[in-house]
């Protein structure tokens, strides 16, 4: 219980005055969060603020100030990294936003019920295929010689696997696995949050003359705001991990594909191949900073707290 | 979303239903419906066609995988021999690493759900000292890279003698901010306070109210982050390859990236006796995401009808 005050009494933020509220319920929510504020602390406060003690020291030598961050962005590997990751989270998140928001507008707009939810079961199906298993399937998908896309990718040149997976292509064959993997669960929420708009409210727009484009963009598209805003952000914090898909396409690739490829295999070949957790700490961090830093933006323009203010 | 219903309801009141709007409606009709039709169809095809090839590929041999176009039939005969192989491959390893990842999965999911959905619930509808201080921090945590976290949670396990034991990845997996904040937005737009508050008066006590009122119409939420979280947790990667060093405990997604090293088509320096073909590695893909393909497949109404049947608010 000391823990969970320790959480929730911190006057840090600018708190509104108390309403009047029913007495006993400080308590009971209290005691409801309880758990997940002690969770929080040990498996999320307590390794943030270790990874922090470790940028910012050296082992056995104490307090380092950035040394350690300049020496891992003086890496040769570091630059080449960021430029990686960064190109395959702007590709992924743009379309992520785009093509999630329309298939869900224009799935919510098919009338027939089965057909929708069929959709909606077709696109979905591949999100339980994250992680290695869609990595090792979209490697059979990039094969020219074997995989289904064998066809298309020969038409467009491409006769070996060596070829597909050029260097230059891994930005947007990453992006096209993780859209493959996770839009649908977010097509899955959009349409969840369409269903939320009032068919009265749409019925008045069509009835006042608006098309289903004006419909799609005035109505129905500021109300999945605050869901857009939250794709992204959770988008944007997952996809700078990017770590499983380039180890095993490295693994798959006889070395063609770097094994300090993107950020967070650096940090992994610091911490366990060259025994640097400094080193590596200094990168979580940085990471971590990257994605608050994007996330902030979003969270203040997309109004996620909006339910805070009524 | 405040905004847009109250614009909809000003609309409402001065909409005057006339011959016009009806025209338009109808205008939008034949083109606009191909167009889309044609936009769902092509994504069909992007998000379905992978998987299909996959079960077709786990079919047939290693040569006919080749030679034979991406689309027919392998046989049953090929299927048994790719099975065969896999379940030869260190002895059975793969059914050792599908129950590591059953047991990983759904001990975590337990707890996460005991976890979430109160704290959820708490921060939604109930008031307590520090409530948005605690929204705060949980949005902050929940956008800390995973990965970000994995090195120092190997360095506090390690410490604390967990490495390389199952509560190294299940506690860690149970942390779920994103699942109390799903459960957040749900009730805190999907449940109106006056309900409670309603229940309050009458002299529910607070434990009352939740396990009466709000656990019962929290179903769809519940079921969202649970079936979230699981596959979550099936699908991680990199915790439990830098937790779980030996192989005996590793989760199938890790035990997938084995095979891989020992697929001759990808390392040609696996040739030998215990390597893996490209069919019996197909297999060994859907095999690892068998639960959970199954468990969607019969949750996926409810999840679908649950997630949406949230708007009672209008």
């Amino acid at each position: 219980m000391t823990t969970l005050h320790e959480v929730a009494a911190d006057p840090g933020l600018p708190g509104r005055p108390p309403r009047r509220r029913p007495s006993g319920s400080h308590v009971a929510g209290a005691l409801f969060v309880a758990p997940y504020a002690v969770f929080l602390l040990v498996f999320g406060a307590a390794p943030t603020c270790y990874a922090l003690y470790l940028a910012f020291t050296k082992s056995g030598q104490g307090f380092a100030g950035i040394s350690n961050f300049s020496h891992v962005i003086g890496d040769f590997r570091f630059g080449p990294a960021v430029a990686h990751v960064s190109l395959y989270l702007l590709s992924w998140v743009i379309a992520l936003v785009v093509l999630v928001v329309v298939l869900a507008i224009m799935v919510h707009s098919v009338g027939m019920r089965w057909l929708s939810g069929s959709l909606r079961f077709v696109y979905y199906l591949p999100g339980a295929l994250a992680g290695a298993s869609a990595v090792l399937l979209w490697l059979f998908v990039l094969d020219p010689s074997a995989g289904p896309a064998g066809p298309l990718l020969r038409a467009l040149g491409y006769h070996t696997f060596s070829q597909t997976i050029h260097p230059t292509h891994l930005p947007y064959i990453f992006a096209i696995i993780s859209f493959w993997t996770g839009a649908g669960g977010w097509i899955l929420v959009m349409f969840g949050a369409l269903n939320n708009i009032s068919p009265d409210i749409i019925e008045a727009a069509r009835i006042d003359g608006a098309s289903r484009f004006q419909i799609a963009w005035r109505i129905q598209l500021p109300s999945l705001r605050k869901w857009i805003a939250y794709m992204v952000v959770l988008s944007l914090a997952a996809g700078t991990q990017l770590f499983v898909e380039p180890t095993l396409l490295s693994q798959a690739s006889q070395s063609i594909v770097p094994n300090d490829y993107s950020i967070n295999q650096l940090a992994y070949q610091y911490a366990f191949n060259l025994n640097d957790f400094n080193g590596s700490a200094a990168i979580a961090v940085l990471l971590l900073v990257v994605a608050l830093a994007l996330s902030a933006l979003f969270v203040w323009r997309g109004g996620l707290f909006t339910t805070e203010e009524r | 979303m405040t905004t847009v219903r109250r614009r909809g309801a000003a609309r409402r009141q001065d909409a005057s239903p006339g011959p016009q709007g009806l025209r338009v409606g109808s205008l939008t009709g034949w083109s606009g419906r191909t167009v889309t039709g044609a936009i769902l169809l092509v994504f069909v095809v992007f998000f379905i066609v992978p998987l299909i090839w996959l079960l077709l590929a786990m079919t047939k041999s290693g040569g006919a995988l080749v030679r034979q176009g991406p689309f027919s039939f392998g046989s049953w005969h090929d299927l048994v021999a790719n099975w065969d192989q896999l379940t030869s491959f260190q002895d059975h390893a793969i059914g050792q690493w599908l129950f590591n990842s059953a047991f990983y999965s759904v001990a975590a999911l337990v707890l996460t759900l005991v976890i979430s959905i109160p704290a959820g619930y708490a921060m939604a509808l109930t008031k307590f000292k520090g409530r948005r201080t605690l929204l705060v921090i949980t949005l902050v945590v929940m956008l800390i890279p995973n990965t970000a976290l994995v090195l120092p949670l190997f360095l506090e396990m390690n410490a604390v003698g967990l490495v390389n034991t199952a509560l190294a990845v299940v506690l860690p997996y149970s942390f779920y901010p994103f699942g109390v904040y799903l459960a957040y937005i749900y009730f805190s737009s999907s449940i109106p306070g006056s309900l409670l508050e309603a229940a309050r008066i009458d002299g529910a006590g607070e434990l009352q109210v939740f396990v009466r009122i709000a656990l019962p119409l929290a179903m769809p939420i519940i079921a969202l982050v649970g079936f979230f979280n699981f596959v979550q947790n099936w699908n991680n990667y990199f915790l439990p390859f830098v937790m779980l060093p030996s192989s005996g405990k590793y989760p199938v997604q890790v035990g997938l990236s084995t095979l891989l090293s020992s697929t001759t088509a990808f390392n040609p320096s696996a040739a030998g006796s215990g390597s893996i073909e490209l069919p019996t590695l197909a297999l060994a893909t859907v095999v690892s995401v068998l639960p959970v393909l199954i468990i969607f497949l019969f949750s996926q109404r409810f999840l679908v009808a649950g997630l949406t049947a949230g708007g009672t608010k209008g």
